[in-house]
């Protein structure tokens, strides 16, 4: 311990001009912009570079998966390489006593500095016996390593909202990580989150040591300030009307806008329209299909992904609140029609009896 | 018959020498009546244009999306609307308690044991048809008042629901104000649901109402259509029975 990110980048066998560079597109990745470059260079000569554990519980790897293929491979290998990725049970090759030795070093010599990436969601039912690593429930590992931790991230939506664990009927009490301890948790939502976005967050925990803005529900401001709706580049063809209503339709090849087709870009915080995946390639809106909001709490009970809102609950799977509101409007027009034809056929009979009390009382 | 505010059986010679007497009471002061249509006609054009908002139309008189703008012009629709009909609300409830006796907030709630029978009697006159034999009072019924305040509890969820929904497209202190109202639902798909779902409270009430409103109107034969437009009602002057209360 104690060395600086280019201290062991050095030894690493990397030149100066790699660092540098390796600097510039953390600072970019961050969103620092060009005058903050030289903070990060700075940073990363003389900042002690922390340690890392990087905790799987009730997961599918999808967001290691993701973090592996963001797209300046310098950052990603230096921060790989770089960083004292301790313990993770995905990447290390260190396993069974070791691995735990490791984790629980770490912990001991790190009080309060350590930095802990969480993926996946932790279950609580029956004593959590549903997600164990070597005898311990996943709740008491994630309480131990939590408890000195200098920062907590929670890797994608399982994590930060429960995802599929906690998807109906939730048989696991699958648990999101901000829900279980009393430490301020960075989340960082999506199925799996974009590579450059969580690449952007650890580094910009690690250069400027504090948690980035943070909006009411834990996430980085930076890339979940904004719905995949508002920077969508088929917004245009939203905002005049122009829809696909078939995925193959001739609308669906002028890349009209995929509302009708259940798009959830207008309800889901993401920054997959700016930012998008594999290097910047594509997302899924610009290859044609709708976004199922996977960065939402929630998003698997949400309905149907290629409906615009959910099924109305307990009228079967197609029926809308749309279906259901015609039925009470229709049922209450011919409510209303029954009652004026009733009225009519005694009317003759009110009038009289009315003009009978009227007398009576004059 | 020589008494102008006098009505007379039409075609009754009992009647015509006998007559009913009726007052003229002021009941909607202007305001209640401005209040109503301009919340009419809003909450109609919020539903369609929210009803077009969930299931847009195919109208494409374009290839081109820089050549027209329809569902902008509807989204915009919506929000002048909205914000015509929440302004438009709060007035209503400022004159609740500035108001005369009939549109005050206590109209609303039936606290007295009059209000509570009233109740019952109206609703065996609406579902049963039976003649109506408690007094009606001149300004709602008791029955319409509470399903007035319960209307209104549903304007100030769909005015709690559509500016949460704005705050995310509005930088506005306003709709900023709400934006705590989407974790709290579950988010903004929840959002939209619980949004989307109550335009169909609207559409049954103004059904219910607007037939109710011509209904009364028949059985009461006292003006309550036209008190919404002019703001006269008529009660009968000495009856012992179906006349005015309040
Ligand atoms: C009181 C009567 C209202 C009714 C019946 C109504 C109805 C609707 C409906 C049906 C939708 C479509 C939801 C969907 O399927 O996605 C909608 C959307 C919306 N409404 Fe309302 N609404 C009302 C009042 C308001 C108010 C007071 C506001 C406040 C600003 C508001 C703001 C919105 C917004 C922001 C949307 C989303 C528009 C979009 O997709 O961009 N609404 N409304
Ligand atoms: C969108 C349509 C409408 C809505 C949302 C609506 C809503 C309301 C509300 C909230 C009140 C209570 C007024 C208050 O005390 O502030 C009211 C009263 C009333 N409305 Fe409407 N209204 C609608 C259309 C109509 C129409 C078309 C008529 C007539 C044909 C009508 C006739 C009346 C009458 C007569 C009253 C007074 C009822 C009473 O004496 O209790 N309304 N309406
Ligand atoms: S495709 Fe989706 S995100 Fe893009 S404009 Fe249409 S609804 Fe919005
Ligand atoms: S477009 Fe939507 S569903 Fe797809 S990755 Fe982005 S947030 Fe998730």
């Amino acid at each position: 311990m104690g060395q600086s990110i280019w201290n062991s980048m050095e030894q690493k066998g990397y030149s100066r001009r790699d660092f540098l560079q390796f600097c510039a597109a953390a600072a970019t990745a961050a969103g620092f912009g060009q005058t903050g470059v030289a903070q990060v260079v700075s940073a990363f000569e003389k900042k002690e570079k922390p340690a890392v554990v990087w905790m799987h519980f009730q997961e599918c790897t999808c967001c290691s998966e993701s973090f592996i293929r963001a797209s300046h491979p310098i950052v990603l290998d230096a921060l790989l390489d770089v960083l004292s990725l301790n313990y993770s049970e995905t990447l290390m090759a260190a396993s069974g006593f070791q691995a735990e030795k490791s984790l629980n070093d770490t912990i001991a010599n790190n009080k309060g500095k350590y930095i802990v990436l969480v993926e996946g969601a932790v279950p609580t039912k029956d004593d959590g016996v549903y997600c164990m690593i070597g005898g311990k429930t996943a709740e008491s590992i994630l309480q131990t390593v939590a408890k000195d931790a200098a920062a907590v991230i929670a890797w994608g939506s399982c994590a930060s909202n429960g995802c599929v664990q906690a998807a109906k009927p939730n048989p696991t009490g699958a648990t999101p990580i901000y829900k279980l301890i009393d430490k301020p948790v960075i989340n960082v939502p999506g199925c799996p989150p974009i590579a450059d976005v969580m690449m952007a967050v650890v580094t910009h925990l690690l250069v400027l040591g504090q948690v980035p803005a943070l909006d009411s529900q834990g996430r980085p401001k930076e890339f979940y300030g904004r719905r995949v709706h508002d920077t969508c580049y088929r917004r245009p063809n939203y905002d005049a009307g122009l829809f696909v209503e078939a995925f193959d339709d001739e609308n669906a090849r002028k890349g009209y806008c995929l509302y009708k087709m259940g798009c959830k870009g207008p309800v889901t915080y993401n920054a997959c329209s700016v930012v998008k995946w594999n290097e910047g390639t594509s997302y899924p809106i610009q290859s044609g299909h709708g976004c199922i909001g996977c960065s939402e709490a929630g998003f698997w009970d949400n309905g149907p992904f290629y409906q615009h809102l959910p099924s109305f609950p307990g009228f079967g799977i197609e029926s809308t609140a749309d279906t259901v509101g015609t039925v009470v409007g229709i049922a209450t027009v011919a409510g209303v029609a029954a009652h004026a034809v009733v009225t009519n056929i005694r009317k003759r009979k009110v009038i009289a009896e009315v003009h009978a009390e009227d007398q009576k009382e004059s | 018959m020589s008494t102008p505010s006098t009505v007379a059986g039409n075609g009754f010679s009992d009647n015509a020498i006998h007559p009913v007497e009726y007052r003229r009471v002021y009941v909607w002061e202007l305001p209640v009546r401005v209040y109503h249509w301009i919340n009419a006609v809003a909450l109609v054009v919020l539903c369609v244009t929210g009803y077009l908002i969930g299931a847009p139309l195919r109208a494409f008189y374009a290839a081109e999306a820089y050549q027209q703008y329809w569902f902008g012009w509807v989204r915009f629709l919506h929000f002048l609307a909205a914000f015509v009909y929440v302004f438009n609300f709060a007035a209503r409830l400022y004159w609740g308690f500035v108001g005369n006796k009939y549109s005050h907030w206590n109209a609303f709630f039936p606290l007295k044991k009059s209000q509570q029978q009233e109740i019952v009697d109206v609703i065996k006159a609406d579902v049963l048809e039976t003649r109506m034999h408690g007094p009606i009072s001149t300004g709602h019924n008791a029955l319409a008042g509470l399903i007035y305040f319960g209307t209104f509890l549903v304007f100030v969820f769909q005015t709690i629901t559509g500016f949460a929904l704005y705050s995310s497209m509005s930088n506005s202190w306003l709709p900023r104000m709400f934006t705590w109202i989407v974790p709290l639902m579950g988010g903004e798909f929840a959002v939209r649901f619980w949004h989307h779902l109550f335009l169909w409270f609207f559409v049954t009430f103004v059904i219910v109402h607007v037939y109710l409103a011509f209904y009364h109107d028949y059985i009461e034969g006292r003006g309550t259509v036209s008190s919404i437009i002019g703001g006269w009602k008529f009660d009968r002057e000495k009856s012992g029975k179906a006349g005015n209360r309040k």
